[in-house]
């Protein structure tokens, strides 16, 4: 059996930053907390690529003498966080797990960082990922898979798998991720988490390293709801560095999420079942778990609507040439000439190009960036490329069309729980299949959470996942948080103290 | 078409030229922009292309953009895109440029230029924004480095459409060209500097027996002086015949080619790098929002698009009443220009204006390195200098004279000597400066006072009789006498006689004694 909640030694961010803000916990406390249970836990699921203690401590301190000095407590107080290395940081490395970036220090701090430390947050170190956010299951970092929590044989999802695993493993209660075709969502279902990918512009890309930039979101990783919408509310709003974030006014996501504002929620609510979601690749589990959720909200007094997305078919195609094709002009910058690794020896300028990428690159982003300089190319454009983004609108209308007749819709994040190391390795279309009911929203630009909602019968989590229409989050954790409260699938946490 | 080796030669000249617009900041981050600045001391995280860095475009790059637009008569698009061009190249740190493609800010323009007596009408086929590359320095032995300070700066591209025929004709396309963004105020365009640059693309007709033959396009890559760009074009005419009767090659889609310019030599080279089919991979930059010019900014920006130099240059001839050949130096230094429109404004004889400004004042503009517009001196004084000399109160002489004194009054003020001061009401700093003052000091005020000058004259007279005698009674020596009589007179006044005034008094008084002599 599951063992209940171990988080006693892990308190929630929510409760954390009230504990600080009120001073009855010391900053300094809570980060040597989670720094010593990093330490203890981590060796067995490498959720970290670096650790900053040196870095973190003084940080709370800080936090600490602010309070004592009379400075009003931010939302965040003391709250330990970790950052996926893909996201810049003036502290640590910024390697986004890639040999091309090995001790690449990043002279400036993206936005998100600033907003974090602003608000009292206390960040510990960088997790590991797919290298540049490219995969799903965590085998493509260049320096080691992170391994879930839940069985050590199992991945955790990816491309944001080490923010997912701290956070299931209680190393911290907050991380950060991003999400580029389910890389929060995926990770939070294989660990059993709640991970949230905002509305495309909701939160600023400035300091996120590129993979595909039209479809890059930062996102929170997060034991709750609540949780999530704290974060989440500290990151939001738009950015003068981000053209593409958006004016649009940000709520105290915590706030909507009160007793008060659910009440009678639910009995209001219409719940999309997009049939595509519920196809031929969706595991018997994963199906149950995920109907049965349904059936909570049913019995809440919601009502489910059938709805269709007739282009889903398309979406992996469709996401693979897009995103592809960014990534291969986003990462043309990285040749050896002005940063991070370059070619012992290069006989000329060229060599210098190739050789240093081709050592510092692994496997599946050279995958990519051939894919993408190929769907870019001169005759090819338009067959693949503007075709396209021609299949995105499509999309985005189903999504569009759906939520005329929805608030929400609901689904799996995944058609099975978390596999096994090397089991999809050999075929990454298999692995790209892992991502196909994530991927759609990406195209579309909207918002979804995945939030546990059961286990398999290996003991693994299920995600049930929530899309929301562009800038719908309150929707989207108002209806995870109507779930959560009913059930207790996000309390139980992995049998990590030995 | 020309000839050449006795063949009839058309030569068919297209422009493409890159202008760095005067903007504050760079195109797409706040480093400022700068020229000799220690190398990369004016980058950041955007114009390095660090990873996660992201542009946000310089709304200040847009209007000097759409300004010249305007003034190529270009049509401006609603709705324009910024795309990446994707090519390796150490100056280029993100390996791709943020350009415009398919979707430029402006086009479909045209523009006239007198040329060889006629009007030349070349139509600009676009004019696009983008940001300009760093530069690689090759001075270190066994290694290159990379200076970013001019990576990321706002460029204007014109793309011209290939309707230039000559060398001559393709530099005075580009002298009015420069002149132009020099007076929207859009771009220094210091040649030296590099902030304007051409690359013409030059081939031939050449007419041979009936036939016509098309050489290949050569494109000669970034000339950064008209005498350059003239000495191209002029190079290539003639290389291309020549090889044209060597080879029999003509123009083919792919063997289009690019030279570069060797200054010493005065001769285009081929380039090591082949013309490759260059596929620059462009896609749309999902970091930048597709941009919307609103129509009512576009159009407030015509309203207040001043006088351009062609069209003054006319008016100035026919105004000012100014040789051809003098013009552009009124018109050059838009500044200038408007100064002498605004002296002018005081009323008076324009055409003595306009002499001012192409004697006296352009020799002290040019000792002291400035434009006229910099000495100093108020379009008011100006006016008032030049109609002094028209109304006779002073003569040319004085009138340099005044000048003079003008301007170092000015000198001495601006040293120190005064306070600068921008009120419309005289200060006692500025009544220093007024030239009627001035030759009221000096002396040179011509006298208008009749009794005066009578005086004077009949003193003349009754001191040189012989002279006096020759007038009346010789008609032969009449003119000679008279001058002679007048000389004397100014003598007597200290040269403050108004000539015409002593002249008409003699005149007046030979009349006289010649009346009572009968
Ligand atoms: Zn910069």
């Amino acid at each position: 059996m599951l063992e209940r909640d171990v988080m006693g030694k892990m308190e929630t961010a929510t409760t954390i930053a009230a504990h600080v803000a009120a001073g009855r916990r010391k900053a300094v406390a809570v980060c040597h907390e989670a720094l010593g249970r990093i330490e203890d836990r981590d060796p067995r699921f490498r959720a970290f690529l670096e650790v900053t203690p040196d870095y973190a401590r003084p940080r709370a301190a800080r936090v600490d003498a602010d309070l004592a000095a009379g400075k009003p407590a931010g939302p965040l107080a003391g709250v330990p966080l970790a950052i996926k290395d893909n996201i810049c940081t003036t502290f640590g490395h910024t390697t986004c797990g890639s040999k091309i970036l090995k001790g690449y220090v990043s002279p400036y701090n993206a936005t998100v960082i600033d907003r974090i430390e602003a608000a009292g947050g206390v960040l510990v170190g960088k997790t590991n990922l797919d290298e540049f956010a490219m995969g799903s299951s965590n085998e493509n970092s260049a320096y080691f898979p992170t391994r879930n929590p839940w069985n050590t044989d199992c991945v955790p999802g990816g491309s944001s798998g080490g923010s997912a695993a701290a956070v299931a493993a209680g190393l911290v209660p907050l991380a950060l991720g991003s999400d580029t075709g389910g890389s929060i969502r995926l990770p939070a279902a294989f660990c059993g988490v709640v991970g949230m990918k905002p509305t495309y512009g909701r939160v600023s890309r400035y300091g996120l390293v590129a993979y595909g930039s039209s479809l890059d979101q930062i996102g929170t990783l997060a034991a709750n709801v609540e949780d999530a919408a704290l974060l989440l509310t500290v990151i939001s709003g738009q950015d003068p560095r981000d053209s593409t974030s958006v004016d649009h006014p940000v709520p105290h996501y915590c706030e909507e999420l009160r007793d008060a504002k659910l009440a009678g929620l639910a009995s209001g609510l219409r719940i999309g079942v997009p049939a595509e979601y519920f196809g031929a690749g969706l595991e018997s589990e994963t199906r149950a778990a995920v109907e049965a959720a349904l059936d909570v909200y049913r019995r809440l007094g919601a009502r489910t609507v059938e709805v269709t997305l007739p282009h889903t078919p398309y979406a992996i195609a469709t996401y693979y040439l897009v995103a592809v094709s960014e990534c291969s002009s986003n990462l043309a910058r990285y040749d050896g000439v002005h940063y991070g690794h370059r070619t012992a020896h290069p006989r000329n300028i060229i060599d210098l190009y190739s050789s240093s990428r081709n050592e510092g690159f692994g496997a599946e982003v050279k995958r990519r960036i051939m894919l993408g300089t190929f769907a870019l190319s001169a005759g090819y454009h338009d067959a693949y490329y503007n075709k396209a983004l021609k299949v995105r609108r499509l999309i985005k209308d189903d999504f569009d069309r759906a939520f005329e007749q929805c608030d929400v819709l609901a689904g799996p994040t995944s058609p099975t729980p978390a596999f096994r190391f090397g089991e999809k390795l050999d075929n990454p279309l298999a692995m790209y299949l892992a991502d196909i009911y994530t991927i759609a929203l990406n195209l579309a630009g909207m918002p979804g959470i995945s939030i546990p909602c059961g286990f398999s019968e290996t003991g693994l989590p299920i995600g049930l996942q929530l899309m929301a229409p562009v800038f719908g989050e309150t929707v989207l954790l108002q209806a995870a948080r109507l779930y959560e409260r009913e059930t207790e699938w996000y309390l139980r946490r992995p049998p990590v103290t030995s | 078409m020309i000839n050449i080796n006795g063949l009839a030669v058309e030569p068919i000249i297209g422009l493409e030229i890159h202008v760095q617009l005067a903007t504050r900041t760079k195109m797409w981050c706040g480093c400022k922009r700068a020229f000799g600045a220690e190398p990369n001391s004016r980058v950041c995280p955007v114009c390095l292309g660090l990873p996660g860095a992201l542009p946000v475009m310089n709304r200040r790059a847009v209007e000097l953009a759409v300004r010249t637009a305007l003034a190529l008569n270009c049509r401006t698009a609603g709705f324009t895109t910024w795309d990446r061009k994707s090519y390796y190249y150490p100056d280029l740190p993100k390996n791709y440029q943020i350009s415009q493609y398919d979707r430029p800010l402006s086009y479909g323009g045209v523009f006239e230029f007198p040329f060889a007596n006629r009007i030349s009408r070349v139509r600009i086929i676009r004019a696009h924004l983008e940001e300009d590359a760093g530069k690689n320095v090759h001075d270190f032995p066994g290694c290159s480095a990379v200076d970013l300070n001019r990576a990321g700066t706002p460029l204007l591209e014109i793309v011209s459409e290939p309707e230039l025929h000559s060398a001559d004709q393709t530099r005075e396309f580009a002298v009015q060209l420069h002149r132009l963004v020099r007076y929207l105020g859009v771009s220094e365009a210091n040649m030296q500097e590099g902030q304007m640059r051409f690359e013409p693309n030059i081939n031939l007709r050449i007419l041979k027996d009936g036939e016509i033959y098309t050489t290949p396009i050569v494109e000669v890559k970034n000339l950064n002086s008209f005498r350059a760009l003239h000495g191209a074009v002029a190079c290539e005419i003639t290389r291309q015949v020549e090889g044209w009767q060597e080879t029999g090659v003509v123009a083919t889609t792919g063997n289009k080619s690019n030279r570069g310019w060797d200054d010493e030599r005065e001769a285009t080279v081929a380039q090591r790098e082949k013309e490759e089919a260059h596929d620059y991979r462009y896609f749309p930059d999902p970091d930048l929002v597709p941009l919307e010019l609103d129509e009512a900014w576009v159009a407030e920006l015509k309203e207040h698009m001043p006088e351009l130099p062609i069209p003054r240059t006319e008016r100035f001839i026919s105004e000012y009443k100014v040789p051809a050949s003098d013009a552009p130096a009124l018109v050059d230094d838009r500044a200038t220009a408007d100064l002498l429109d605004q002296a002018a404004e005081f009323g008076g004889d324009k055409s003595t204006l306009a002499k001012h400004f192409l004697s006296f004042w352009a020799r002290h503009a040019n000792e002291r390195g400035t434009p006229i517009a910099d000495l100093g001196i108020s379009s008011k004084h100006l006016a008032e200098l030049a109609r002094l000399q028209c109304e006779g109160t002073i003569n040319a002489t004085a009138t340099a004279q005044v000048a003079d004194q003008m301007i170092a009054r000015v000198a001495h003020r601006f040293s120190g000597g005064g306070h600068e001061s921008s009120s419309e009401s005289e200060h006692p700093a500025e009544a220093k400066l007024s030239p009627r003052a001035i030759a009221e000091q000096l002396g040179v005020l011509q006298s208008r006072d009749e009794d005066q000058i009578a005086t004077w004259v009949e003193q003349a007279l009754a001191s040189n009789q012989k002279a006096v005698q020759d007038a009346i009674s010789n008609q032969k020596k009449l003119k000679a006498a008279r001058g002679f009589l007048t000389g004397q007179v100014m003598t007597i006044s200290g040269g403050q006689a108004d000539p015409k005034m002593v002249g008409a008094l003699i005149e007046e008084k030979l009349a006289e004694i010649g009346q009572s002599k009968v």
